[in-house]
């Protein structure tokens, strides 16, 4: 089968997926004994219920409300929310969605930068102190979880050194982005640095590496033309999974950090059973992954030609 | 000359095979390798200590993790309570140690389903390849483009509201065990329903160049059936990238429960957990660091340990890796 082929299959290959996702999600929702009504604490009158059921259709069969909700959201409208009465869950992601991705965006590029670079400098000055020291930090931000990162910035520079502000959301270009960034880019970039430097270190050690050095080209270009395209390649198959743990940290630093974006308003959305909010942002984050890894996916062959073959 | 030699330079011709030469068997070569790594074997150790302490301090405690006394919360450390308190009076050195209790339970029941699941799947996709291997693939990719702690937030919630009402049967000893975890039966169950993907591509992997041996081969061709070849052949072969996965694999569980019950949707109170303790310390930050530090500590403490020993293991373990 061609490359031709082959990518028109992984993107038909796409839709089933968020059906499945959707189906998955929607069954695990609906099965919840314990509807968005009964969660804030005070017991809601019978005859109020069953109003406010039949007014957002939850009387339906369920089979009815299944593809409802899947012909409204391939429209584009992913209804009300239950708990913000009187706007749509569209809206809201339109307004926390942006939040979110901004700030993942800035994390990414951190992440990208900080362990391309300190994985790439581990490997060339292998077994130095340098590289012990940044593996030590490597594996310290691959234990260390987002919210307690968060929390001791927040502690440290923002508390006791009163550098930073202590939360809130002003835009990409304010101070208050530089905590969520880090704090959200530390272990995607402790992963980074990681993978690139053994994919680096076994480049190093490839037979084409010494035909490169014993025709006598210097290291540098030796580095950068040859061994760095090569090693990157694993990263490329890394990135699908850091972009997963940057929407999954966002649920935690957003939390503490008071950033009004779609990762904490997910969570406070199931803990109150806002059926449409989950469902909506499932499939947005469902169908950002899925097209994620898929691009990985097509590009792989791009940069590997012997994958292509295949 | 009068000296005895036995060594081996004297006694053989160069061509000669030395059948008294101590050879070490694969896993006595791997044990050797791993004690060298200092790191790792620390690690080991600090991991067999938190366990024990973990198993066997709680029945020797006078309080319990959810004793509140309001007259002496919020205390900094002291004799009494040698981590201090929390707001509600609870001795915090107690709830660590609970807590420790219920981040390893987690850490390896959830390893324990993944290797369930994960192991055949992947030893099935292999060995039978063709149909089924497109089957099962196809079911990891499904699972793998849902983000996993949706996933598990969505069946914990899903599992626990079915346990809260009337239950009865099957669900009931669920719902029992449930109550006595911290809720947390959700998680192992979630947890391990999304983690077993990577463990079946790696023994899928094994198996699928395993088969191109000729003892596989030769067992069939000696009329050893499906499962004998399977279990006998197929699996003891790819056990060390399966132990080395499953060790890596713990800390991602510790951090999916800490994080979790961060966020409340974890185990329920007031059975403490470490991520648990950190959401409360938070907002006390300032005033109470310790309440903060002494959790985050434990927690990260662990969780490296963990990747060190894995690490350590699959140094060890090398040769068998490139396989």
């Amino acid at each position: 089968m061609n490359r031709g082929t082959y990518a028109i299959r992984r993107v038909l290959l796409l839709f089933p997926t968020l059906l499945a996702i959707y189906t998955l999600t929607f069954f695990l929702i609906h099965s919840t004994p314990g509807g968005p009504w009964s969660q804030g604490g005070k017991p809601v009158p019978p005859l109020v219920l069953e109003r406010l059921n039949e007014a957002y259709g939850l009387n339906d069969p369920v089979w009815k409300q299944y593809t409802d909700y899947l012909m409204n959201a391939l429209q584009g409208d992913f209804g009300p929310s239950l708990a913000q009465r009187g706007r749509s869950v569209s809206e809201i992601i339109g307004e926390t969605f942006p939040v979110s991705l901004k700030l993942g965006l800035v994390s990414m590029v951190i992440a990208l930068t900080v362990g391309i670079t300190l994985g790439t400098l581990g490997a060339l000055k292998h077994n130095s102190a340098l590289d012990y020291f940044t593996s030590f930090v490597a594996i310290i931000g691959i234990s260390t979880p987002s919210y307690v990162v968060v929390s001791l910035l927040v502690l440290i520079l923002a508390s006791e050194l009163h550098l930073l502000p202590t939360g809130g959301w002003d835009g990409i270009a304010s101070t208050k982005i530089i905590i969520p960034a880090i704090a959200l880019a530390l272990y995607p970039a402790a992963v980074l640095a990681r993978y690139t430097r053994s994919s680096l270190l076994d480049v190093l050690s490839a037979d084409y590496i010494r035909t490169a050095r014993a025709k006598g080209l210097r290291e540098r270009p030796v580095v950068m033309r040859h061994a760095i395209r090569n090693a990157l390649l694993p990263v490329l198959t890394v990135s699908g999974i850091i972009l997963a743990d940057i929407i999954t940290g966002s649920f935690f630093v957003e939390t503490v950090y008071s950033v009004p974006g779609l990762g904490r308003y997910f969570v406070s959305s199931i803990s109150e059973r806002d059926y449409p909010v989950i469902l909506g942002t499932v499939l947005l984050f469902g169908a950002v992954i899925s097209i994620m890894n898929l691009i990985v996916d097509l590009l792989y062959p791009l940069l590997d030609p012997r994958i292509a073959q295949r | 000359m009068a000296v005895a030699s036995t060594s081996t330079t004297s006694r053989l011709k160069g061509w000669e095979i030395d059948h008294d030469a101590k050879v070490d068997s694969f896993w006595a070569s791997g044990y050797r390798q791993f004690r060298k790594n200092r790191l790792a074997v620390l690690s080991m150790w600090f991991i067999v200590l938190i366990t024990a302490i973990a198993v066997v301090v709680p029945y020797l405690l006078p309080q319990t993790y959810a004793e509140q006394d309001l007259t002496v919360s919020l205390q900094t450390p002291s004799l009494a309570h040698p981590m201090g308190t929390d707001a509600l009076g609870r001795d915090l050195m107690t709830r660590l140690i609970f807590g420790a209790r219920v981040s390893l339970t987690v850490g390896i029941v959830v390893q324990l389903v993944i290797l369930l699941i994960g192991v055949p799947a992947g030893l099935l996709a292999g060995y039978l390849g063709g149909k089924m291997d497109m089957v099962i693939m196809r079911i990891v990719d499904v699972l793998y483009a849902m983000p996993n702690l949706l996933f598990v937030i969505l069946i914990m919630t899903f599992l626990r509201g079915n346990f809260s009402e009337s239950p009865s049967g099957l669900t009931k000893v669920l719902a029992d065990f449930d109550g006595k975890t911290g809720g947390l039966v959700g998680v192992y169950i979630g947890l391990g329903l999304v983690s077993w993907l990577t463990i079946a591509r790696i023994v899928r992997g094994n198996t699928l160049s395993l088969m191109e041996k000729e003892f596989i081969e030769a067992a069939r061709g000696l009329g050893a059936s499906h499962g004998e070849i399977m279990r006998k052949h197929l699996l003891p072969n790819t056990i060390a990238p399966i132990v080395v996965a499953a060790t890596l694999g713990i800390p991602g569980a510790i951090l999916y429960e800490a994080g979790i019950s961060f966020l409340g949707l974890g185990v329920i109170p007031p059975m403490p957990s470490w991520g648990l303790m950190i959401s409360e310390a938070i907002p006390q930050m300032r005033s109470q660091p310790y309440m903060l530090i002494f959790p985050a500590v434990a927690l990260s403490l662990t969780v490296l340990a963990f990747n060190f020993l894995g690490d350590g293991l699959r140094d060890a373990l090398d040769p068998w890796m490139k396989r």
